[in-house]
């Protein structure tokens, strides 16, 4: 199917076998969610997001096969070895099997055996700076978390936009991270999995909106007192939308330098989402540095 | 900068009527327990049988009085905080603003953590391994009390906060920088650091001090792996505590660093590395998570084997699943932040190793289910625990490795499905645990056991209320909800989080049976009582003395020949253990005096911790100190023991024995 995750670690007979019990987990997963409309983590509307909550479902189903029938082997033997019950056998010195030990130590240990492989495949495959495969050529938007509001510049058109995100659907977006000072989290759970926004750091993230649509996106690291007004919603465009809009935008509306920049990074919260119809050329490049010593010695947890 | 630093009048929250309404209560609250202990003539009672005692078994339950207070404290924030985003969808923005809910949800996290679980698990070991060893107290008796006191001034500091200024709004891992200065001003991440600092400080000596205790003091014939495992679960732990607990301790003191003197650890410029902290704060974060549920695996283990009349099953499996996960711990910290976008290589095998973790700990739930296959299994309050337990942790165990899984956790970090999952194995883990050993030891501690229907209608609540309040938390992470959040404009979250309120109500009526259940127990203690010392035919030696046990737990030392050696013993023909009795030559005993070190310590250690947040630094010198020359009047003390003749040890131990045996 369209899950290329597990695809590939299915060549392993753990990863068929996975498979399997997470598409029979998937049944009991949505209907956790009875009557609560599915969209967020279990309504992908992107491959990553999609592949993300496949090996959810295949790791749930895997533990599900062992844990369901210990909870219930455990109210069992608990209720038919009760005090009550003559016709159970009491077995006052029965304290250890090797069959039995061999059998609990081996139960997990396979378990995990076979989880373990998910999560290194996965770990891989969706590693969020890998590359998405696609004919199309990717679009960069560069993007800043700030007190309390985003800022998303688009720099190969030279344009930017605030608590609002514009992108062409069908199109795999690379995502340059980091923060104007405390540290966020960029979470759009319909397209992909969160990552951290630091500041003098930047992080990667690649996402893809398989079709039209408009995914609300938010800070999912506590930040201060604005924190639960950082959301903002992406609209995914067909491409030709898209250049109609980046058209639209550029020219109109105020410049994003330097000064206006320091202007917008003083707190505020619930900003009313606009954008700026023209970027001053390697700001976001300016905003990483800005904290590190002249020479580039210091080394960021994670620069590439 | 004035004489009393930063502090004015304006730190009185007077502009904010909730913050007010709860600091009035809570003062109202400890004045009248004052006036009352006052009015009935308690003070020199309470000052020298229990503020005063440096016996493991009276600390033992004050800490676990501490932590029940603070349960109530805690809980009153929680229930604060489902009333809020029960409320608080749409253009609702509730009735806590944001610094106020940010204060709150800061607030019960340390709380529930540092000042609930943690003295609830430490006065259980406190009271039961010295007992569980044969031992007469632990190795260092005053440091035990200086612990414990260390421990009530982090919880007073925190209270204070809540009168006098205000407390961190940073969640309760206060990550920088937002824990730093230029980010949070103001005096809630002091108290937040200095409370935590002084606890810690505590919990270290007692790390230190158990496990002296568990290596050095056992009674004769008592092997490593004769112990039960409750001192298993409890040397693990406090070989964990001894070593994390110092990396918090350097965390925090470069945090204070950045804050007082204007270093840049954490912060963002200055080179700074605010993921430094962040990795630093789980090196101790993950191993404390074991530090928790270690001694209520050990509870649980006692407490199963006991009612089901049988030995534990695979004991030697047991004990080498203790130890790996104290092993393990330390090797899977990365898996709180998965999302700081380290690589591919480094996220899998920290999902690995926190994978591999969860083996011993499956191990330890089959072993329980097979402890109780061929027994008797009487159903008692603890026993309803430790099966709510094994059905509750099966489920957060699962959900634990699910966000162990790296692609998983990018779209499962920081959303209500966390909060779930941790939630899961705290409530579902540690405090069963420590409510299944409340109500075993009890008995022990007190002479009377506890009342069986209040009991079992505080674990069905308590069962109920969790599965209401946070399995609509694990939906709601999926459904993408965030945690911390003040308000929110999803008004489809909403009837879920209307289900989670009513189930923190349900909790709360779990709480008001335990209350209601310690009331009528202690009316009806007569009814109750424990002549014998062993109330549930019980294995391990603390069954062997009396309840409550004499100061000095065993006036003949017992001679340990193999696993349950109580139950052993018991075994033995009755003249045979009489004649035991009768020949054994009672020798007279060393008894450590009561000491007012600790409780003076901790009263500079608030003095000090006070100054320190309000830059009063005439004062913070006076409480330095002050503590100094309390450890320097104690350290030339004359004469620290007392001795207890043989006579009467003799006549208080064959008057038990006479009284049991009728």
């Amino acid at each position: 199917m369209i899950d290329a995750c597990a695809g590939k670690s299915a060549r392993t007979a753990a990863g068929r076998m996975a498979r399997l019990l997470g598409r029979s987990s998937v049944a009991l997963t949505v209907a956790l969610s009875v009557g609560a409309c599915a969209d967020g983590v279990l309504d992908p509307h992107g491959p990553i997001a999609f592949d993300e909550r496949t090996i959810l479902f295949n790791s749930l189903g895997i533990m599900l096969a062992i844990v369901i029938p210990t909870i219930l082997a455990t109210l069992a033997v608990a209720f038919w070895f009760r005090a009550a019950n003559t016709r159970a056998r009491y077995m006052p010195d029965f304290q250890y099997s090797g069959r039995i030990e061999m059998m609990v130590w081996s139960i997990p240990a396979m378990t995990v055996l076979l989880l373990g492989s998910l999560c290194w495949v996965g770990a891989h495959d969706l590693d969020p700076p890998k590359p998405i495969t696609s004919a199309v050529k990717p679009l960069t938007v560069q993007v800043v978390s700030l007190d309390w509001k985003w800022l998303f510049i688009y720099p190969e058109q030279g344009i930017a936009s605030v608590n609002t995100l514009t992108i062409p659907a069908a199109t795999p977006i690379s995502f340059e991270l980091t923060s104007s000072g405390v540290m966020n989290s960029f979470f759009v759970p319909q397209l992909a999995g969160q990552i951290y926004t630091m500041g003098a750091m930047t992080t990667r993230l690649q996402l893809l909106a398989s079709e039209p649509g408009s995914y609300e996106g938010r800070s999912a690291n506590f930040s201060g007192s604005g924190f639960s007004d950082m959301y903002f919603f992406v609209h995914a465009v067909p491409p030709d939308q898209f250049t109609a809009w980046v058209a639209e935008t550029k020219g109109a509306g105020p410049t994003l330098d330097q000064e206006s920049y320091d202007e917008l990074v003083k707190p505020s919260q619930a900003v009313a989402p606009f954008t700026y119809g023209s970027v001053s050329p390697g700001l976001f490049e300016t905003l990483v540095s800005s904290a590190m010593p002249p020479d580039g010695s210091f080394c960021a947890m994670r620069s590439d | 900068m004035s004489i009393l630093g930063k502090l004015s009048w304006s730190a009185i929250p007077i502009h904010e009527p909730e913050a007010m309404a709860a600091s009035g209560l809570m003062i109202a609250g400890v004045i009248a327990v004052l006036l009352w202990t006052t009015a009935r003539g308690y003070w020199p009672y309470l000052w020298r049988e229990w503020l005063t005692s440096v016996d493991h078994k009276r600390i033992g339950v004050m800490y676990c009085v501490l932590a029940l207070l603070m349960l109530l404290r805690g809980f009153i924030d929680a229930i604060m905080m489902r009333a809020q985003q029960a409320f608080a969808a749409g253009s609702s923005q509730g009735y806590l603003p944001p610094g106020h809910f940010d204060q709150i949800f800061s607030a019960h996290g340390t709380i529930m953590i540092f000042f609930m679980a943690m003295p609830f698990m430490i006065g259980l070991m406190n009271f039961a391994v010295p007992l569980q060893l044969g031992a007469r107290d632990v190795a260092f008796p005053t440091l035990n009390s200086v612990s414990l006191w260390l421990t009530a001034s982090g919880i007073l500091l925190t209270n204070i906060s809540l009168v006098i200024g205000e407390f961190a709004k940073t969640g309760w891992v206060a990550y920088p920088p937002l824990s730093e200065l230029k980010f949070s001003p103001g005096v809630g991440v002091d108290y937040y650091l200095w409370s935590l600092q002084i606890s810690g400080i505590g919990t270290l000596m007692t790390g230190i001090n158990f496990v002296t205790t568990i290596l050095k003091l056992r009674a004769p014939g008592m092997r490593y792996m004769r112990m039960p495992v409750f001192c298993w679960t409890a040397l693990a732990t406090n070989l964990l505590i001894v070593a994390a607990f110092p990396v918090l301790t350097a965390t925090f003191a470069m945090l204070l660093l950045d804050r007082y003197l204007g270093f840049h650890f954490f912060t963002v410029d200055g080179q700074g590395n605010m993921m430094m902290y962040v990795n630093l704060f789980w090196v101790w974060g993950h191993p404390e998570v074991y530090i928790l549920v270690l001694p209520a695996f050990g509870v649980f283990s006692e407490v199963i084997a006991t009612f089901s009349g049988k030995p534990l099953f695979g004991y030697r499996s047991m004990v080498a699943a203790t130890m790996a996960i104290c092993i393990l711990s330390f090797m899977v910290w990365l898996h709180h932040f998965f999302t700081m976008g380290a690589s591919a290589d480094v996220n899998g095998f920290f999902g690995i190793m926190s994978m591999i973790i969860a083996v011993p700990t499956g191990v330890k739930l089959f072993n329980w289910l097979f402890t109780m296959y061929g027994g008797r299994v009487r159903f008692t309050v603890s026993i309803l625990w430790s099966l709510g337990f094994m059905v509750t942790f099966a489920i957060g165990g699962m959900t634990g490795v699910l966000l162990a899984v790296p692609p998983a956790d990018f779209q499962l970090h920081n959303s209500l499905f966390l909060i779930a999952h941790f939630h899961n194995t705290i409530i579902g883990g540690v405090f069963f645990g420590a409510m299944a050993g409340y109500n075993y030891w009890f008995p022990k501690a007190f002479g009377f056991r506890l009342e069986e229907r209040w009991g079992a209608g505080a674990f069905w609540c308590w069962l109920v209320g969790f599965y209401l309040a946070f399995m609509p938390l694990y939906v709601l992470g999926l459904m993408g909800m965030t945690r911390r959040m003040q308000h929110y404009d999803d008004l489809n979250w909403q009837p879920l989080l209307i289900v989670a309120a009513v189930g923190a109500l349900v909790i709360m009526a779990g709480i008001g049976c335990i209350v209601v259940q310690l009331v009528v127990s202690i009316r009806t203690r007569e009814l109750r009582r424990d002549t014998t010392g062993d109330p549930w035919n019980g294995r391990t030696l603390e069954w062997s003395t009396s309840s409550p046990p004499p100061p000095w737990n065993y006036a003949l030392l017992p001679h340990v020949k193999g696993i349950d050696a109580f139950w052993a013993m018991k075994q033995q023909a009755p003249g045979e253990q009489a004649a035991h009795v009768q020949t054994a030559g009672y020798a007279p005993i060393e008894m450590p005096k009561n000491s007012a070190t600790g409780f003076v310590t901790a009263f500079f250690a608030v003095i000090t911790g006070f100054a320190l947040i309000w830059h009063i630094w005439w004062m913070a010198g006076l409480g330095v100190f002050g503590a100094l020359v309390t450890l320097l009047v104690f350290a030339w003390r004359d004469q620290d023991e007392i001795e207890i003749p043989a006579g009467e040890l003799a006549r208080i131990d064959r008057s038990y024995r006479a009284e049991a045996a009728t």
